[in-house]
C-alpha cells in the first residue's frame, strides 16, 4: 500500500515540474513537440529508477562525506550508458534531444531524489519513487510539449487539429516555452487549491 | 573579427539561457535580487572559463588520445565538481573578500547545466565558432562570452523581478508562474537579435 | 548492515571502487554499442547519398574534405556534397546536396539541424520536387539561389526566412565546393562562380 502512495506522490503532490520546479532546463529545452517531451521524460525516468535502485542498494557502503561524488559517478555512468544505447538503437531520439541527454546528469531531480529518498529508504520503495517522480516528469513534459505543438503548429503528436497557418509559431520557439510553462503552473496552482 | 562575432552571437543572438535553455535553474532560482544575480553571474563566469579550459585539455590529451570518448560525461562532471571545490578552497585562502561575494553560489554551480553543457559543446567542437577553427582559444573565448550572456540575462531578469514584487499579480499567477511569463517576454526581446550575426558577418568581410 | 564511517581510507577505497566499477560497466556497454552506432552512421550517410542522387545503388569512393569544411562523396551517378552553414535559426544547418555531372541539383537532404522542430525542420520537405520552394533541377552555378525576398526566385518557407536563407547558402556553398574541385581536376575550364566574394563569407 505504501509503495503505491510513494508512487502517486511523485505524480501529483510532489510533481517535479509543476510543484518542485526542478529540472527546468530539459523541461523548457526539449518540449518543442509532445513527442520530444515524452522521449526526454522517459529517458530521465529510466535513469532515475536505476539511480534510485543502485543508490538504495549501496547506500550503506558509502561514507557520508563522499556521498555526493559517489552519487554523481553512479548517475553519470547510467546517463552515459543510456546515451550509448539511444545512439545505437534509437538514432532519431538522439538527433532530436541532442545535448540534453548528457545533461540529464545535472538534472537536479535525479541527485535530489538520490539524496532525499533513495539514501533513506530501501530498494523497493526507491524504485516506486523513481517511477512516480519519473512519470510525473514525463506527463508534465508531454503536456507542455503538446500545448506548445498545438498552439504553434496546430498538431499534437503529429496529428493535425487545425490548419498550420493559424498556429502561432512563437509557441514552438524559445519564448513560448517559458510562457506556456508559466500558465500551466498557474493552472496547476489553481487546481491544487480547489 | 571572428572574436567579435562570437561575442555578439553568444551574448545576444544565441543567449545561453533565453534561447538555448541551459542554466535555467539558477536563472529562476537566484534572480530575486539584482545584487545576488550579479554574484551568481560572476561566479558562473569564473568557473565556466576555468572548467572549459580544463575539460578541453582533458578531452584532447586524455579522452581523445586514448580513445575513451565515451567517458566524456562522467569525466567532465567529476572535473567540474572537483574544480568547484578547489576554487572554493583557493578563494577562501587567497581572496577572502571575493570568497565572501561568491562563496554561497559556488556549491550551486556543480549542478548548473550551463557549465557541463558548454564544456561538452567546446569539447566536441560543436559550438558556434563563427567560422573560426574550433580550438582552445576560441573555445575559452566562447565560454567567457556565454558566461557574460548568462550574467546579462540573469541581471536583467532580476531587475524586472524586483519591480514585479510591487505589482498586483492575480493570485494563481503569483510566484514562479508570472516569473516564467516575464522570462518568456525577455526571451522574445532577445529574439529580436536573431540575424544580427549574419549582418555583422557581412559587414566584417 | 552498519553504515561505513567517513575515515580517509574508507572514503578513498569506496570512491575508487565505484569509479572503477562504473568505468568497467561503461567500457562493456561501449564495446557492445560501438558497432551498431558506426553502422547506423554509415547507413544514414549512404541512405542520404542514395536519396539525393535518386538511385538505388551507389559506390561511394573515399570522401574529399575541403578546406571550407564541405565534404564531397563522388559516385558514378554524380556527386553528393555535404555543406554546413553556421547561421541557421539557432545554430548550424548541415545539408547534403546531390549534383549530376552538369551541376544540376538532383536532390537534397537535411542532415543536421538545431532548428526548432516544426519550423526549420520543414526545410526537409519545402524545397523538394513539386513542393512550393522546389529547387530540384536548378543549377546554382548559373544563378545563385536566393529567396524571393532577396530578389531570388526560390520561395522561402512561410515565416522562416532565416532558415530558408541558411539552407540556400548551404546549397550554394555545396555547389561552390563541387565547382572548385572541378577546376582543380580539369584545368580550370569550368564555370566560374559568379559571386565568389559574397559566398566566401559563409564557408
Amino acid at each position: 500500500m505504501s509503495n503505491i502512495k510513494v508512487f502517486l506522490n511523485g505524480l501529483i503532490k510532489e510533481n517535479p515540474t509543476f510543484v518542485l520546479l526542478l529540472g527546468m532546463c530539459p523541461t523548457l529545452g526539449t518540449t518543442s513537440s509532445a513527442l520530444n517531451g515524452m522521449s526526454m521524460g522517459l529517458a530521465t525516468m529510466a535513469v532515475l529508477v536505476f539511480s534510485n535502485l543502485i543508490i538504495a542498494l549501496i547506500k550503506n557502503l558509502i561514507p557520508d562525506q563522499v556521498r555526493i561524488p559517489c552519487y554523481i559517478v553512479v548517475i553519470a555512468s547510467l546517463v552515459t550508458i543510456l546515451q550509448m544505447l539511444i545512439k545505437a538503437y534509437a538514432p532519431a531520439v538522439d538527433a532530436s534531444l541532442g545535448l540534453f541527454i548528457p545533461l540529464i546528469v545535472v538534472n537536479c531531480i535525479i541527485l535530489g531524489r538520490a539524496e532525499a529518498f533513495a539514501a533513506k529508504n530501501g530498494a523497493v520503495p526507491s524504485i516506486f519513487d523513481g517511477l512516480g517522480i519519473g512519470l510525473g516528469f514525463t506527463w508534465a513534459l508531454t503536456l507542455l510539449g503538446a500545448c506548445r505543438e498545438l498552439l504553434g503548429t496546430g498538431k499534437v503528436f503529429g496529428l493535425t487539429c487545425f490548419p498550420e497557418q493559424y498556429g502561432a509559431l512563437l509557441f514552438v520557439l524559445a519564448p513560448g516555452a517559458f510562457i506556456v510553462l508559466g500558465y500551466l503552473i498557474a493552472v496547476f496552482n489553481k487546481l491544487k487549491k480547489a | 573579427m571572428a572574436f567579435i562575432l562570437i561575442f555578439i552571437t553568444a551574448i545576444f543572438v544565441n543567449n545561453i539561457v533565453l534561447s538555448q535553455f541551459l542554466g535555467i535553474c539558477p536563472f529562476l532560482g537566484v534572480s530575486k535580487k539584482v545584487e545576488t544575480a550579479m554574484g551568481m553571474g560572476a561566479a558562473v563566469a569564473f568557473v565556466l572559463v576555468i572548467a572549459t579550459l580544463v575539460t578541453y585539455l582533458i578531452q584532447i590529451y586524455v579522452l581523445n588520445a586514448f580513445g575513451l570518448e565515451y567517458l566524456q560525461t562522467i569525466a567532465f562532471i567529476l572535473v567540474i565538481a572537483a574544480l568547484v571545490q578547489m576554487v572554493e578552497i583557493v578563494l577562501k585562502k587567497v581572496s577572502p573578500a571575493l570568497y565572501q561575494a561568491l562563496g554561497v553560489f559556488l556549491p550551486l554551480i556543480t549542478t548548473n547545466c550551463c557549465i557541463l553543457g558548454v564544456a561538452i559543446l567546446v569539447g566536441n567542437g560543436t559550438y558556434d565558432s563563427a567560422g573560426m577553427e574550433p580550438g582552445l582559444v576560441s573555445g575559452v573565448w566562447f565560454a567567457l562570452c556565454t558566461a557574460i550572456g548568462f550574467a546579462l540575462a540573469l541581471i536583467v531578469f532580476a531587475g524586472i523581478r524586483e519591480q514585479l514584487v510591487r505589482m498586483d499579480v492575480p493570485k494563481g499567477m503569483q510566484g514562479m508562474a508570472i516569473a516564467l511569463v516575464v522570462a518568456g517576454l525577455l526571451s522574445m526581446a532577445f529574439m529580436g537579435f536573431s540575424g544580427v550575426n549574419n549582418g555583422l558577418a557581412k559587414l566584417f568581410e | 548492515m552498519k553504515k561505513l564511517k567517513s575515515t580517509l581510507p574508507n572514503m578513498a577505497i569506496v570512491l575508487t571502487s565505484i569509479a572503477v566499477v562504473a568505468g568497467l560497466a561503461l567500457g562493456y556497454v561501449n564495446s557492445i554499442t560501438a558497432e551498431p552506432i558506426k553502422q547506423i552512421k554509415a547507413q544514414q550517410l549512404s541512405d542520404g547519398i542514395k536519396a539525393v542522387l535518386a538511385t538505388d545503388e551507389v559506390q561511394v569512393e573515399t570522401p574529399d574534405t575541403l578546406e571550407s569544411g564541405a565534404v564531397l562523396y563522388r559516385t558514378d551517378k554524380g556527386v553528393a556534397v555535404q555543406a554546413t552553414d553556421p547561421n541557421g535559426f539557432g545554430g548550424k544547418l548541415t545539408v547534403l546536396v546531390g549534383f549530376n555531372d552538369e551541376g544540376l541539383i538532383q536532390g537534397y537532404q537535411v542532415l543536421e539541424t538545431s532548428e526548432t522542430p516544426g519550423l526549420g525542420a520543414k526545410a526537409g520537405e519545402w524545397f523538394q520536387k513539386g513542393a512550393k520552394g522546389d529547387i530540384i533541377g536548378k543549377n546554382p552555378g548559373e544563378k545563385e539561389l536566393t529567396v524571393s525576398k532577396d530578389g531570388g526566385e526560390v520561395d522561402a518557407i512561410t515565416a522562416s526566412t532565416i532558415t530558408s536563407r541558411a539552407f540556400l547558402r548551404c546549397v550554394n556553398a555545396a555547389y561552390e565546393a563541387l565547382d572548385s574541385q572541378k577546376e582543380d581536376a580539369q584545368t580550370g575550364a569550368s564555370v566560374q562562380y559568379h559571386n565568389e566574394e559574397k559566398e566566401e563569407n559563409y564557408e
